[in-house]
């Protein structure tokens, strides 16, 4: 399946990545090969195939509903580029 | 021309759980912000979730209520898209595998039953709460992770009034349940509306737009209404309905656009791999179905059955289970097979109560006992009606039993001959006029010596007494 | 005595009778990666070589050096990408907790690897690349290429990595080290920073086989923090260090010996089977009919899972935010165009491409379905066979610069590790040889699922019976 700028410029803004013109025309180059050769794929017959999307046997892992250590705010904020009192912040968010 | 509405509708729940969905962080409304948070819900790298056991088996519980089957196969997809609400940027929700789909919930509208199916009631994670200042927006992340019940209705529903039915039956279905608070002021239950209008008759469905931002069930009423009437305008003005988001302005009481649905999101949904799959075998479902109680719609039927309740009464006592217990309560005490009488003082009397402080029901804490011993009193004419709610009030307030009041306040009636006589002859005394307006035949006249009468003795005379001997006076006279 | 040359089973008996001391262990280690750590660059935020010890270190028993992406409690854990920069967590994953239960000190200093273990020789690495201690012109391997560089540098007595697609046995390979990526579930994942959630593994890298099963016995084990770890009894790997392979059946895939392996490799290992051979193991050739389909495979689930895993790298709660933002989208995207590296974004990209509307069922879907037939060729040969032997890389370790600008080539560097991720299973990378330039070879050893202990078994009694891990790179 080929890809072209376009559609590259489309993921790119979904996965929320900036990329300057020239890192667009490599990378669409770059991942019109690895879809060529990733189409290796259809060559094979999957009709009847289960998918596998967790690879060990074991389901139903639970945890009791039982409380645990929390952090404090300041903690919690501790890594945080942007703050103001105990919130995170981040540019205004405009609908 | 006439239109049909169709509407659909999605409600989010907090599922009442001691912890969020899958760390161990407490769900107390309220706490100051970002104290209730912990890696795991912040999505700190390297983290994981693992699913809270309650919050699976209320998921199955409620699937059970709404008449949903329950999935033998269950999992969880993550849900990508970038929002500073959500910190690990995918929501923890399921996409084909829901816990319980196919569901249905009764509502009586226009005194007929109708069946609103429901598609899916799913498990997710909640995301957290943003508040909106000048140059910034602050992020709270205490609600992130909690668990929530999605419940998507098939578009079945037909009008605002039908929306409200289904949202307080619901609503009503799983607070008996106990997984749930559904109080809509605290976010604890939240709803979308997806809403089209078709020309009356026809099948294809409009254009839809999906309403938010409604934080009551009358406001999801009204905002219903005005979206119809505002599609209506718009097809009869010869335009075309735009597929969108809007949300409802209480206040201003309309609706304005939030985003147009042209570029549609793209979720890239797939399995989440950090948490396994889940079995959901037959023993599970069958001991969780035992420990669901008897439902409104249930109780409804029985409370006409067995107690001969009208409709009216019978719906209105069931809204809610621990009311419900209450009432029924009492009218297994009252003794009389004709329960009318204490019902019309639980729907009467005590809702206005409840109601002016706020509370339910069986919140005001009287005994079932009391009010019954309370209601024989006004049986046996022993105190009037009128009385009969001051001592209601005061048990209310006291805590006291209704003799200890009665008793204490001198509230007995007057049904002793010899006790009226002076009150009966000072009345007669007073009002001459009214003597002769009876004596020329007019009854009237006769109630207002009567109603003389109650006051002179303070409300406590019992009136049909009172009647009977100012009549024997005039007459003997 | 030169104790950072010791591995972990040399020196406990030495701690145990006072000979030496838990100090003693890190001043050798200190002053050896002060006098080569500037050459081969294992080590990542090395302050300047005068205050090489301000930070306060704690002292255990023996010190153990952890990969960049293992979170260790207020001690910086980045990646080695810009956009973690500063990042230090309030937490320690479970295997750090594991290893200080243990009476192990965590080192200060973590191991470089390639931004977000995305890449096969280091070179992806916000700190710039390792070099590959035998040959400096060379990569060490990756993405654990810092972890194994510096076990094989003597800058670590043993070390911590992760393995996604061969990230512990193809650097292992490259740096002649032992190098094991467990079972799935077999180690939890909690604290390890998610590249593909559903191939990701931490394993012990070491000098030799017994430090290795010493390493795996103190971090494997159930975590009820990790929904994957699984909840069976864990083994005492060393009790299967028996120089014993009589009798076992051994596959080898005649899908992994064709083109485009190195004749050098190709030599190696059939010297690797006619030694285990000569000690009484049945060797037969088997059939893994899928093997080709591995990496078009791998790299759908693992982009798919990390595009997904990495969304979280924001700017909001932790790390690198670019400055000068017009708004909130903008934030996001120059803070992630600006944090992340080449190879991330591609891989980021590439696995958003693969989720998106309409192209799910054709990439994803088929891509878990695939990873089915994998997965089952496997099951079939673990009916007759013991275990399987491979190479662990198609070439010795590749120059530096060499395959940067051709991504795909690189990929395919992982050819023979691939699978083994994809099927959960176990399998080790030990050394079984050298190039006529001096180059490490390693062999790779594969069982099913959680028979870990026959993996040490076979890998044990191969090097008692050689020599090829005595050997130290002249640095």
């Amino acid at each position: 399946m080929a890809i072209d700028k376009k559609t590259v410029e489309y993921v790119a803004h979904l996965a929320r990545i900036e990329l300057q013109d020239k890192e667009l025309e490599k990378l669409s180059s770059q991942l019109h090969d690895i879809l060529g050769f990733i189409d290796k794929l259809s060559e094979l017959d999957t009709k009847d195939v289960l998918p596998t999307s967790h690879i060990l046997p074991i389901n139903n892992v639970l945890r009791n509903d039982q409380p645990g250590q929390s952090l404090t705010p300041a903690k919690a904020l501790e890594n945080a580029p942007s703050s103001e009192g105990n919130f995170f912040t981040v540019p205004k968010v405009i609908e | 021309m006439e239109f049909e509405p169709v509407i659909g509708l999605e409600v989010h729940l907090h599922l009442k759980t001691k912890t969020k969905a899958f760390c161990g962080c407490s769900t107390e409304f309220g706490g100051q912000p970002n104290s209730q948070v912990c890696p795991v819900c912040l999505g700190f790298p390297g983290t994981l979730p693992v699913l809270n056991k309650v919050a699976l088996e209320y998921a199955i519980k409620a699937g059970l209520a709404l008449n949903c089957t329950v999935n033998k196969f269950t999992k969880f997809d993550r849900k990508n898209y970038f929002y500073p609400d959500l910190p690990k940027d995918y929501q923890i929700s399921q996409y084909d595998f829901p816990v319980s789909s196919n569901g249905f919930l009764e509502i009586d509208i226009d005194g007929k039953i109708k069946r609103i199916g429901i598609t899916r009631a799913h498990l997710e994670e909640d995301a957290g709460k943003l508040i909106h200042k000048d140059s910034v927006s602050l992020v709270d992340f205490n609600r992130t992770g909690i668990a929530l019940l999605e419940i998507v209705s098939m578009p079945e529903i037909n009008s605002p009034q039908e929306a409200y039915e289904y949202l307080t039956g619901l609503k009503s279905i799983l607070k008996y349940l106990g997984v749930s608070d559904c109080d809509m002021e605290k976010g604890s239950l939240r709803c979308d509306a997806n809403v089209s209008i078709r020309p009356k008759g026809t099948i294809p469905l409009g254009v839809k737009a999906e309403l938010k931002n409604m934080n009551s069930f009358k406001a999801v009423r009204d905002a219903l209404e005005y979206e119809i009437e505002r599609q209506a305008k718009c097809l009869e003005a010869g335009e075309k309905i735009i597929q969108e988001t809007r949300l409802w302005d209480e206040k201003q009481g309309c609706s304005v656009v939030m985003r147009t649905k042209e570029g549609a999101q793209d979720y890239r949904y797939f399995p989440e791999p950090d948490l396994t799959t889940f079995i959901i075998d037959s023993g599970l479902i069958d001991e969780i179905r035992k420990s669901i109680p008897e439902l409104p719609r249930e109780k409804y039927q029985r409370f006409i059955k067995e107690y001969g309740l009208s409709i009216y009464d019978a719906k209105l006592l069931v809204l809610i289970r621990e009311d419900a217990d209450f009432a029924e309560s009492c009218m297994q005490t009252y003794a009389n097979n004709d329960k009318k009488l204490i019902v019309n003082w639980l729907n009467g009397a005590l809702l206005s109560e409840a109601n002016a402080r706020n509370c339910q029901l069986c919140q005001l804490g009287i005994k079932a006992q009391d009010l019954v011993e309370l209601v024989n009193f006004v049986e046996r004419q022993e105190i009037s009606n009128l009385s009969a709610k001051t001592v209601l009030t005061q048990m209310i307030e006291t805590k006291k039993g209704p003799a200890e009041i009665i008793k204490e306040k001198n509230l007995s009636q007057i049904s002793d001959t010899g006790a009226l006589d002076g009150f009966i002859e000072e009345a007669i005394k007073e009002n001459e006029k009214s003597v002769a307006d009876y004596k020329a035949g007019k009854e009237n006249a006769l109630m207002f010596l009567v109603g003389q009468v109650m006051k002179k003795s303070k409300g406590k005379a019992n009136p049909k007494t009172a009647q009977e001997l100012i009549k024997r006076r005039l007459e003997n006279a | 005595m030169e104790l950072h040359k010791l591995t972990a089973h040399e020196l406990i008996p030495k701690l145990e009778t006072k000979e030496i001391s838990a100090e003693d262990i890190l001043q050798a280690l200190y002053s050896r990666i002060k006098s080569i750590d500037s050459k081969v660059n294992a080590y990542v935020r090395r302050q300047n070589d005068s205050s090489f010890r301000d930070s306060p270190q704690e002292t255990g028993t023996v010190p153990i050096t952890i990969k960049d992406n293992i979170c260790t409690q207020g001690l910086n854990t980045e990646c080695c990408s810009k956009i973690l920069g500063g990042f230090k967590p309030p937490y320690d994953a479970t295997v750090i907790k594991k290893l200080k239960a243990a009476g192990l000190s965590i080192f200060n200093f973590k191991a470089n690897m390639d931004e977000f273990a995305f890449g096969s020789s280091t070179e992806n690495s916000f700190f710039g690349t390792t070099h590959n201690p035998w040959d400096l012109e060379r990569v060490p391997g990756g993405s654990s290429g810092g972890s194994a560089a510096c076990v094989a540098a003597d800058e670590a007595i043993w070390a911590l990595g992760s393995d996604t697609g061969g990230s512990i046995r193809q650097p292992a390979s490259f740096c002649g080290v032992v190098g094991l990526k467990p079972t799935y579930g077999r180690v939890s994942r909690y604290g390890l920073i998610a590249f593909a959630s559903s191939l990701d593994q931490i394993g012990p890298i070491t000098k030799d086989v017994r430090d290795n099963a010493m390493l795996l016995n103190i971090i494997s084990g159930y975590d009820a923090l990790d929904s994957t770890s699984i909840n069976t009894a864990v083994q005492d790997y060393t009790k299967s260090l028996t120089n014993d392979v009589k009798g076992l059946k051994i596959g080898v895939p005649k899908e992994y010996f064709v083109e485009g392996m190195d004749k050098e490799v190709e030599g190696a290992l059939q010297e690797a089977i006619n030694k285990l051979k000569s000690l009484g193991a049945e060797v037969k050739e088997v059939s893994l009919p899928h093997s080709k389909y591995a990496v078009p495979v791998y790299y759908i689930i693992a982009t798919a899972e990390a595009s997904s895993n990495l969304a979280r790298f924001d700017g909001v709660q932790y790390g690198f935010r670019a400055q000068q933002t017009q708004n909130l989208i903008d934030m996001y995207k120059k803070t992630r165009g600006q944090g992340f590296g080449d190879e991330a974004k591609r891989r980021i990209i590439l696995g958003t491409f693969v989720l998106s509307h309409g192209y799910y069922d054709a990439y994803y879907l088929r891509a878990l379905k695939v990873r089915t037939l994998i997965k089952q060729d496997f099951d079939k040969v673990f009916k007759d066979f013991d275990c399987i032997i491979a190479p662990t890389a198609p070439t010795p370790a590749f120059k530096i610069g060499e395959k940067v600008s051709d991504p795909l080539k690189m990929y395919l560097s992982d050819i023979y590790t691939i699978s083994v991720n994809l099927a959960g299973i176990p399998a080790i990378s030990l050394p079984c040889g050298f190039t006529k330039a001096g180059l490490p070879i390693g062999m790779q050893i594969m069982s099913k699922p959680f028979a870990e202990e026959m993996i040490y078994r076979v890998a044990y009694t191969y090097e008692q019976n050689t020599d090829w891990h005595k050997s130290k790179p002249k640095i």
